[in-house]
């Protein structure tokens, strides 16, 4: 990876929430690095609480974190982008006061867009995601997947080089999550952006992914990148290839462990926490 | 399938306006057996038949007018007040959870102190005019609609402001998008009951202590004997108060949906 060409830089970033022997404390990430290549499709991979939210919404200013630095598009980032970054979140916080089509063209309100270039900007958005039909549609009256996909052409229409999504699948059945990365990749593939997608699926980050960053138990910190080398659009098939299983077996071996650390933490570690006392 | 349960659903609601509509025409007809053969006194419990009479020369010779337009006249005042003072100081309230800690607690426990005993001081700092009825109405209406307005504000899902923020909203876009329309329908709540209480407390303060206006004008024609009279004078006031919460309601409702 020429760093030259890298959309996202970061360096050193660690996080903790509250101080040092408050009840509260938690280091979430510890010393991480990473580079995303301009048009990279990079997956977060880990268990839970292992900070790839956090390194998410540090990368989208959403918040800072409390060592480190961390460069978009050539600026260290210090707020919200709104220009180069938009978010797909977990629950597609749609505005359930608005319909689709209110939402998409809110989002570019917000981001400055001019108001006679907003409803084309939105339609095509809309079309992108084959929600043409829902556009005055309110997200209470949508399924799951549905809002999903509002959402996503949301993100779409402000037209920002990246893209970070933040489980976008993870409330979806396994059928809806499915078609869901299929057709993503299909609209990513034209798209060029470069996106970072946290997931806790490891299908879906073989298939939708160039390389997949595995992060350990908590604290945090990137344990070990992996390419998937096939190119996009990735096509059904993809899914059943020796190639696909062979990834997918090597994360689940990565990860195996970092989990087991993490259900020993949560559990075991919180009663040695107190048989330790107040230090 | 739909078309049955809907049509159950219609049926249901038929019922149960029908039992709605029995109840009342039970209770005028007991009323009227306890008038006319029960014998109980007219001065306590006049024919309803006279009442209806004396209901339909009020409406006709149009009497009630001055009346009514001093109680809407204070009621609209009061309103007027409670909504602007109670809406500007619980949204600023709402932006400092240090705030909300101490002013809502203090708040509500103020809206749960019967406000009417302080009538008497009203009437000595403000007269026997419309004035103590204003300053009332507002002062009691006032509470739970800046008790609303702060949980309004207070508990909008931080999910939709950082998903606003991300999008580069300002302040105002924030608050006209995100804040003002998650917040309203708790706040018209607010309004609908503050509006209630404003009717009661004006009305019943006008029973107290008073000049002019419909409560005044109903213990007027209890302390003069016309039982009658002062029962066609309680329907209209209940017509129209059951009038302006349709109303109110209504509003709310379109508020909600919009």
């Amino acid at each position: 990876m020429a760093t030259a060409q890298a959309a996202i830089k970061v360096r050193g970033v660690s996080h903790q929430f509250g101080e040092e022997g408050e009840q509260r404390f938690v280091r979430a990430l510890a010393d991480t690095s990473l580079d995303v290549a301009r048009g990279e499709l990079m997956c977060l991979i880990g268990p839970s609480g292992c900070g790839k939210s956090t390194l998410l919404n540090a990368i989208g200013g959403l918040m800072r974190p409390s060592s480190g630095s961390v460069d978009v598009m050539g600026k260290a980032v210090t707020g919200p982008l709104p220009r180069d970054i938009a978010f797909v979140f977990q629950e597609s916080a749609l505005f359930p006061w608005n319909t689709v089509i209110e939402n998409i063209e809110l989002g570019m309100t917000f981001q400055g867009v001019a108001k006679s270039e907003r409803a084309g900007r939105a339609g095509q958005a809309l079309e992108a995601v084959g929600l043409k039909d829902f556009a005055r549609h309110y997200p209470a009256q949508l399924s799951g997947g549905m809002r999903q996909r509002a959402a996503l052409a949301r993100a779409l229409s402000l037209e920002t080089p990246i893209l970070l999504m933040d489980e976008p699948f993870g409330a979806l059945d396994e059928q809806t999550r499915m078609i869901l990365g299929e057709d993503l990749s299909v609209l990513l593939a034209r798209s060029g952006r470069t996106i970072v997608f946290v997931t806790h699926s490891l299908g879906e980050a073989v298939f939708l992914a160039d390389r997949v960053a595995v992060f350990s138990a908590r604290p945090g910190t990137i344990k070990q990148v992996i390419a998937v080398d096939e190119p996009h659009p990735r096509k059904p098939e993809f899914v059943t290839s020796e190639k696909f299983t062979a990834l997918r077996n090597q994360l689940y071996g990565l990860l195996h462990d970092e989990i087991r650390k993490t259900v020993l933490q949560s559990g075991l570690g919180a009663a040695a926490r107190q048989d330790a006392g107040p230090a | 399938m739909a078309d049955t349960s809907t049509g159950l659903r219609r049926r249901d609601a038929l019922a149960s306006r029908l039992v709605q509509v029995g109840f009342l025409a039970a209770v005028i007809v007991l009323w009227y057996l306890a008038a006319t053969r029960w014998g109980v006194n007219r001065l306590l419990l006049p024919n309803p038949v006279a009442v209806f009479d004396n209901l339909v020369d009020i409406l006709r010779s149009g009497e009630y007018i001055d009346d009514l337009k001093v109680t809407l006249g204070e009621l609209a005042a009061a309103f007027a007040i409670s909504v602007t003072g109670g809406v500007t100081l619980g949204y600023l309230v709402s932006r400092s959870p240090y705030a909300i800690r101490v002013f809502e607690p203090l708040f509500a426990a103020i809206y749960a102190i019967p406000i009417i005993l302080f009538l008497p001081l009203f009437v000595l700092f403000f007269g026997l005019g419309p004035a103590s009825k204003i300053a009332l109405g507002a002062a009691i209406s006032f509470f739970p609609i800046a008790i609303n307005t702060i949980t309004g504000f207070g508990t909008v899902d931080r999910s939709y402001v950082t998903a606003a923020r991300s999008m580069g909203a300002s302040d105002y876009h924030l608050f006209r998008h995100v804040l003002v329309p998650a917040a309203l329908p708790v706040i018209l709540s607010g309004l609908r009951m503050g509006f209630t209480v404003a009717l009661l407390s004006i009305i019943g303060s006008e029973t107290l202590a008073s000049l002019a206006g419909l409560g005044h004008r109903i213990v007027h024609l209890a302390e003069s004997m016309e039982m009658a009279r002062m029962f066609a004078y309680i329907v209209f006031v209940i017509a129209i108060a059951a009038i302006l919460n349709a109303v109110v309601s209504g509003l709310e409702a379109r508020g909600r949906r919009n």
